[in-house]
């Protein structure tokens, strides 16, 4: 059976070129980064130019970029390394409900310790308004954590505008950017953000790399303790080769950013066109405008979103619910429940999320095994 | 158009791990589907060795996904975790909790077959484009010509045999439903499974109430109504005798079972079980063994299998508990075609409220319902 990949917000597949670049890291650029000799130096060299490729796609100076697992070790140095680092009496922090568990966790660990934490809620599209932002700043703020792009939804949050707020109010500003890297421009220097996470896997690089873009002069309080690696920022023997990968990863993305998000834009409105067009009862959740190009999210009515991922899967069509970390969970989906979604709508709704490998045509096999797939599972529970 | 798949409710057991490889091995596109049915990690009191209770016979622990994912994978079919833990919650458990606390003695794997896993399973199993569902039940299924019925019969292995869990099966479940293991014997399907490489084929049987950590169900109701914030208090009672003398005190109705001997608290001259229990008065009525005596008793919401109903007082073999060896009796119409009574040629031993009381014809069940 051939099968086509729609869940790309989930993670990518390796770009071929990074791939060639992790393997050749692999098997030759063994040596520790932090060593004198000669194979010390080449590892050295493939992570600096690894940070310098990376510090480009964002706009960064290289030396801001700290290197990571991943996205959820960045946002807990983000989130847990601001508060922790900021001195007096009483600290608060502001942050929104549609953040990833990556945020939203280090964040109650955080109030469990004792500081405030003020939960932003979005509109139905999705979206902070910058002005709760403000409203929820006190003298004693520390920390504003708000993410660019959602990963069920895709809606892109006025992060410029929150930049501004928070600058002005001398507080520090993380933003999640895991689900806007490859996808979206990203330029920290002219939107103002002091702490910004990325992830290797969600722009074709492996699992198991990440970043955090520090801005010079933001106080940060290790949460490992060990060497001095990254100036000192994060302790561990580098992941050369998947660091390496993710500067390949991140070139790549550059080069492609604006031609790939507007292929994904026409592929991402071919399907909703046609999705709206042929089945009945489905709604868009979220914003439709200010979003990720790749990012779709349906509510399919009276639909029980966990049989039709599995009918798509045995159709060969590989899309999810929502966020992949909550699979098997039995609330409905926090994102979804922030935007207003009754839960039996939220357990309907169906994210799908495109990427380099889609086509047209592609797209509209899966449009057609929808159809299908709909239509046979409202009939069932007609019966049911 | 290919054959449409069966989907085989896997709990990572020996028996349903077996049913899909045979299915696998006689041809047919199979899809393996394991029902997440109840979070062990609530209720964290009753969990033993930091967390999770271990050993066999627990409901949907990692451990048993992980060996349904494995044997799925070592045959070779599509293989997914559905989440139930709402319905089951809310159409097993509680209940469960209601009719213990309501002073009777329910049986949990009747409402899970009837609501969860012939019902919402079934569902699921239609919806992923699957005409039939499989499961590892020790039970046969046969379609009768001359009535055009679907007939539920007693597993060829009496001791295996499940179908005391299976009298609420409607004919349209029955229709879709296979269960191969009917014809085998439990040896025999650990040959199968170990013949097969089946990497589960030396694991031990489960228990018979899967969310309950090692068969303590009081200690599980405690925790479930604490959590609920029941206070404990207002399940505290006496426990009298038959002629209405008070002996004693108790925790609660739920407590005690029908026919329970152990664990009264009270000492007398002779042995004293449990005669009743009466929620209302949160009262545990004791007395003799031969107080424990029933001729006769109703059974309501009754399912016909494979008989269409009672024309006629009807004789049968009538099981009160799974472990009941099914006694003589006559079964008569009463005005409400959902309710029979059930008249014994002898008196037996604890007929207990809550409980199923399964009709057979010999190998064949002819319905059942639950005792009042």
């Amino acid at each position: 059976m051939q099968r086509f990949y729609f869940d790309h917000n989930a993670t990518t597949p390796l770009a071929p070129e990074v791939l060639e670049t992790l393997t050749s890291c692999l098997g030759q650029v063994y040596g520790n980064a932090s060593s004198i000799h000669h194979f010390g130096q080449a590892a050295k060299q493939r992570l600096e130019a690894a940070r310098r490729q990376l510090a480009v796609l964002i706009h960064a100076n290289s030396n801001e970029v700290v290197f990571t697992s991943g996205g959820t070790e960045a946002d807990n140095m983000a989130v847990l390394g601001v508060a922790r680092a900021a001195a007096g009496p009483s600290r608060h922090v502001v942050t929104t409900t549609v953040e990833h568990p990556a945020v939203l966790g280090p964040c109650a660990q955080l109030e469990r310790e004792g500081v405030a934490v003020t939960w932003l809620r979005v509109g139905s599209d999705g979206v902070v308004d910058p002005d709760d932002v403000r409203r929820a700043l006190r003298p004693d703020t520390v920390l504003v954590s708000v993410m660019h792009a959602n990963n069920e939804l895709g809606t892109i949050q006025p992060v410029e505008e929150i930049a501004r707020i928070a600058r002005r109010a001398g507080v520090p500003f993380h933003v999640d950017g895991v689900q806007a890297l490859g996808k979206i421009p990203v330029d920290v220097e002219a939107s103002g953000v002091d702490l910004y996470s990325v992830s290797g896997h969600k722009v074709y690089a492996p699992k198991g790399v990440g970043a955090l873009y520090v801005r010079g002069g933001t106080k940060l309080a290790p949460i490992a303790f060990g060497g001095h690696h990254e100036r000192g920022r994060r302790p561990g023997t580098e992941n050369v080769p998947g660091i390496a990968a993710f500067g390949v990863a991140a070139e790549v993305a550059g080069c492609n950013l604006a031609s790939e998000g507007n292929r994904l834009t026409v592929l991402r409105d071919r399907l909703e066109n046609a999705v709206a067009a042929r089945i009945s009862g489905v709604t868009i959740n979220g914003s439709r405008w200010k979003r990720t190009p790749n990012t779709s999210n349906m509510c399919f009515e009276a639909i029980e979103g966990e049989a039709l991922v599995i009918a798509l899967d045995l159709r060969g069509f590989a899309v999810s619910t929502g966020a992949a970390c909550s699979s098997g969970a039995v609330a409905p989906s926090h994102v979804l429940t922030a935007i207003g979604l009754p839960p039996e709508r939220a357990r309907a709704s169906m994210r799908f999320s495109l990427g380099r490998s889609n086509t047209a045509e592609q797209v509209d096999a899966l449009v057609d095994a929808l159809e299908g797939a709909v239509a046979h599972l409202r009939r069932i529970s007609v019966h049911a | 158009m290919p054959e449409p798949p069966i989907a085989v409710a896997m709990s990572g057991g020996v028996d349903s791990s077996t049913v899909a490889a045979l299915l696998v091995r006689q041809g047919h596109p199979v899809v393996g589907l394991t029902m997440q049915l109840w979070n062990q990690r609530r209720l964290p009191e009753l969990a033993v060795e930091g967390g999770v209770p271990s050993g066999p016979g627990r409901c949907c622990s990692l451990d048993d996904v992980y060996d349904a994912r494995r044997v799925a994978e070592q045959i070779g079919i599509p293989y997914y975790v559905v989440n139930f833990e709402r319905q089951f919650e809310e159409q097993v458990v509680k209940p469960f909790v209601e009719e213990y606390l309501a002073g009777r003695t329910p049986i949990p794997c009747t409402l899970c077959n009837n609501y969860i896993k012939f019902d919402r399973f079934l569902e699921m199993a239609e919806s992923v484009g699957a005409r039939q569902m499989a499961t590892g039940h020790y039970a046969r299924i046969r379609r009768d010509e001359a009535s055009g019925r679907w007939q539920l019969l007693r597993a060829v292995d009496h001791t295996k045999d499940q179908t005391y869990f299976l009298f609420g099966l409607t004919q349209q479940q029955l229709a879709r439903t296979l269960f191969p293991l009917g014809e085998l014997t439990k040896p025999e399907v650990r040959e199968l499974a170990r013949s097969m490489n089946l990497a589960v084929a030396a694991k031990g049987d489960s228990q018979e109430i899967c969310f309950v950590p090692n068969g303590d169900y009081a200690a599980f109701l405690r925790a479930y109504l604490e959590e609920s914030g029941v206070p404990r208090e207002r399940t505290r009672g006496a426990i009298v005798s038959t002629d209405g003398r008070t002996l004693g005190e108790h925790e609660g109705v739920h407590h005690f079972t029908v026919g329970q001997r152990r664990g009264l608290g009270v000492a007398t001259g002779e042995p004293l079980y449990v005669i009743a229990t009466d929620s209302q008065r949160q009262r545990v009525i004791v007395g003799g063994n031969d107080e424990l005596l029933r001729p006769r008793f109703f059974a309501k919401d009754v399912n016909w299998i494979s008989i269409a109903g009672l024309a006629a007082p009807m004789r049968a073999q009538v099981k009160i508990r799974n472990k009941h060896a099914a006694a003589p009796a006559t079964l008569q119409a009463t005005g409400d075609a959902a309710r029979v009574e059930v008249v014994f040629d002898q008196p037996q031993r604890a007929v207990t409220p809550g409980q199923g009381a399964v009709f057979y014809d010999g190998d064949l069940v002819l319905g059942g319902g639950w005792i009042e």
